[in-house]
């Protein structure tokens, strides 16, 4: 009964194994760390499971290979590929769709589809959405891209089937007669989009699959892998990142908070405590076993957030304000300051439990922060920011600016920058430009550069953890 | 060098993971049953990460219930260290033992007596290791804990031993099955992820949701643990501060049949609220939102 953990379980099929090696080649070139013990885990557990329960095989490869929730959605396309659902059209395949239950595929036309897409939608039962999906795909997604050579389209099945036009006879059914336009009406609009969704991705996923049987993984996989959250630029997120990288951020403002009170951790001990260790002492007959000491006053880091808000970094704004809004629950002792072409004092609309999509609208409609055209003036802002604000920057406090350095040929305000670096504890400037482009153009991160402490090349998730990680002293 | 402890699988197959799982309360889908399954087969602590209030410490109480084990819990927090995770020596009996010696008693006698098993506070992680029967260790929280109780665990999880000085090296004649939860507050090193299988619980798909609810509170009406669903999947949709949590959803089908709600209107929603949403911005947003009131 019990084996030896070392010896390898024998495996189903060698072929197998050499796929789950492509498998894991493939993970890695998508930027998944995956160890060669971890392989190994992988392979061994291969061999316990049920290998024709195709969802058994995801979660033993996904128990053993992805390790971190942001890098999933890469994993199940990925398996997906690699270990697909069936091969061929799905209306040959036994267990799948059968409309008109006479045992056969039997023929169908789209408007016989559209009407058991509506069913399904109204049901909601997944494994039926997924088979749909796939019919829907072998009867329209297939087209001629070039003469001769057939190609397999999402939007082609989405445009005939169209199912954001059965949304309103769908909610006329789900709600019967009861009342509309209000709470009602709002879940189940909620419920019947997250259907569609559902059809909409094992589409895609279909689509996928057919692509790849057609002309070969390696030609589809590109395609698929899409960038992992942590490195998707932040001036080219898409609001689905931004939804990811929030996720991603919330921890990261709890470590950079970590980091700046780390020196507190290190020097917890203060002088001994001679009273209290007196009295522990009794509890041992007198011999002072443990040594009591007094707490050492705590490094109470005081933070001053500048950030550029402007259009130019619309979604890097945007991350962030997210950022700010995660410190300021982090830190008791945190200022920011936005700026456009004039800076202004932004704390007030990120206090703790205030929503963060409000706050946001908020700081652009009542900030002050254009004053003149409204394209960014670090110059100004800076001046403006050492003036009205003289008392926020101390040598206790550390200095965040954030923003591309494009200063539209303006007056860079050096001097500002240079006598509030000077004040400060540490300055640092995150940029969210790649490091080749600084300095070209409109661009004055070659005067402000070595006025910090550190300009740092920050274009995505990865690079701010590493910021925080390592260039980060304590 | 050493012999690892020997791995006693106690689940036949996924199908069985799944059934005995559901009868100590907990549904499981596929994945969950197949990485439980893993997890024993294999001898590999489980490592699961979620948000909170998703089933991570149920799922464990349920393994250790369905493999008639005893649950063995070690709660992390931040400063946890050696002396309370693994073990401790007991200075005050052995302070008590050295001065109720006699003059003539050598000293060596005493040395080997007060370094004894009599002396040593066996803590979580050493409780265990030295259990002989079935033992379901659940290390809570990791995330909280220090990077060093990481390393700790390493030690103790790769190899199943715990070197003490003074007496040698203790091993687990029977491996426990180890989970260890995290709500991913901090990133977890890689070393360790690497040695454990990784299971990430999300919030459950409707059907799923809905079949907890119903086993969990049996005297909810099937049409209203519909609503609730729905209704809480829709608030998850929305970009709150806490996500309700599985817990939630059922506090809040137990509210609801305490007050004898049976549909979900605007009304009772908004009075219930207060049970599924516990910040006051939330509660802001999902009236508005939901176009409650």
């Amino acid at each position: 009964m019990s084996e030896s953990p070392e010896r390898e379980p024998e495996l189903p099929r060698t072929g197998l194994l050499d796929r789950e090696v492509e498998f894991v080649g493939a993970l890695r070139r998508a930027g998944l760390i995956v160890s060669s013990a971890e392989t190994v885990d992988a392979t061994r557990a291969f061999g316990v499971v049920d290998i024709l329960d195709r969802e058994s095989v995801r979660a033993a490869f996904a128990s053993t290979l992805c390790k971190r929730p942001a890098h999933r959605r890469t994993f199940d396309n990925l398996f997906d590929l690699y270990f697909p659902i069936a091969t061929g059209d799905p209306t040959t395949g036994e267990g799948e769709f059968d409309p008109d239950g006479d045992g056969e595929g039997g023929e169908i036309d789209p408007e016989m589809l559209r009407e058991l897409l509506r069913q399904a939608l109204l049901d909601g039962d997944p494994e039926t959405i997924a088979k749909l999906a796939r019919q829907a795909v072998a009867m329209l997604g297939r087209a001629d891209s070039q003469p001769g050579r057939q190609s397999w389209f999402t939007y082609r099945v989405l445009r005939q089937l169209n199912p954001d036009t059965l949304i309103a006879d769908l909610l006329a059914q789900m709600l019967g007669d009861g009342e509309r336009d209000g709470f009602a009406e709002k879940i189940a609009r909620q419920t019947i989009n997250e259907r569609i969704r559902q059809f909409e991705e094992a589409v895609e996923a279909e689509v996928r699959r057919r692509l790849a049987e057609d002309r070969g993984i390696d030609a589809v996989e590109r395609n698929v892998i899409k960038p992992l959250a942590e490195q998707v630029d932040f001036l080219r997120a898409s609001r689905d990142d931004l939804a990811e990288m929030r996720r991603q951020v919330y921890p990261l403002a709890r470590r950079l908070a970590t980091r700046l009170t780390a020196r507190k951790k290190v020097e917890q001990q203060g002088r001994l405590d001679f009273r209290r260790t007196v009295r522990a002492s009794l509890g041992t007959g007198g011999v002072p076993l443990v040594t009591l000491h007094k707490p050492k006053k705590p490094h109470k880091p005081e933070l001053v957030v500048f950030c550029d808000v402007s259009g130019s970094v619309s979604s890097f704004a945007h991350f962030t304000l997210m950022l700010v809004s995660a410190l300021r629950e982090q830190f008791s002792k945190v200022r920011a300051f936005a700026f456009i072409d004039t800076c202004d004092e932004i704390t007030r609309y990120f206090s703790p439990g205030l929503d963060l999509a409000d706050a946001m609208s908020k700081v652009v409609r009542e900030a002050d922060l254009v004053w003149f055209d409204g394209h960014s003036d670090y110059g100004h802002s800076f001046e403006v920011l050492d003036e009205r604000f003289p008392d926020a920057i101390t040598p206790k406090t550390s200095l965040l600016v954030l923003g591309d350095g494009r200063n539209n040929y303006r007056a860079s305000g050096a001097d500002a920058l240079k006598g509030m670096a000077a004040r400060a504890r540490h300055t640092y400037w995150l940029n969210p430009e790649p490091q080749h482009q600084w300095g070209s153009g409109d661009s004055a991160t070659r005067t402000y550069a070595p006025l910090v402490d550190r300009m740092i090349e920050c274009r995505n998730v990865e690079q701010l953890t590493e910021f925080v990680t390592t260039l980060l002293p304590g | 060098m050493s012999d690892v402890a020997t791995v006693q699988p106690q689940f036949a197959s996924v199908a069985d993971v799944r059934e005995r799982l559901g009868k100590a309360g907990y549904l499981a889908d596929d994945a969950i049953a197949t990485t439980v399954f893993l997890a024993d087969r294999l001898g590999k602590p489980l490592l699961i990460e979620g948000p909170a209030g998703v089933g991570k410490t149920e799922l464990s109480k349920a393994v250790a219930e369905s493999t008639s084990a005893e649950m063995i819990r070690l709660q992390c927090y931040e400063g946890l260290d050696e002396a309370r995770a693994l073990y401790e020596w007991n200075y005050k009996k052995q302070l008590l033992r050295i001065q109720a010696a006699k003059a003539e008693d050598a000293w060596d006698a005493t040395h080997d007596d007060i370094f004894g098993e009599d002396f040593l506070l066996s803590r979580p992680l050493l409780s265990a290791i030295r259990r002989d029967d079935a033992t379901v260790l659940l290390i809570d929280e990791v995330d909280k804990a220090d990077v060093e109780v990481e390393g700790l665990l390493l030690e103790v999880l790769s190899d199943f031993q715990v070197t003490i000085p003074e007496l040698g090296t203790v091993s687990a004649s029977r491996r426990p099955f180890v989970v260890l939860t995290s709500n991913a507050s901090r990133e977890l090193s890689e070393a360790l992820k690497r040695r454990c299988l990784y299971l990430h619980l999300d919030y459950p798909t409707a059907e799923r949701e809905k079949a907890i609810v119903l086993s969990r509170v049996p005297q909810v009406p099937e049409q209203l643990a519909e609503q609730i669903v729905r209704t809480i999947r829709a608030l998850r949709a929305m970009e709150l501060k806490k996500a309700p949590s599985i817990a939630e959803t059922i506090d809040w089908a137990t509210t609801l049949l305490a007050l004898g709600i049976d549909t979900l209107d605007e009304e009772s929603v908004t009075t219930t609220l207060g049970v599924v949403l516990k910040h006051v911005s939330d509660q802001i947003r999902a009236i508005g939102e939901l176009k409650l009131s």
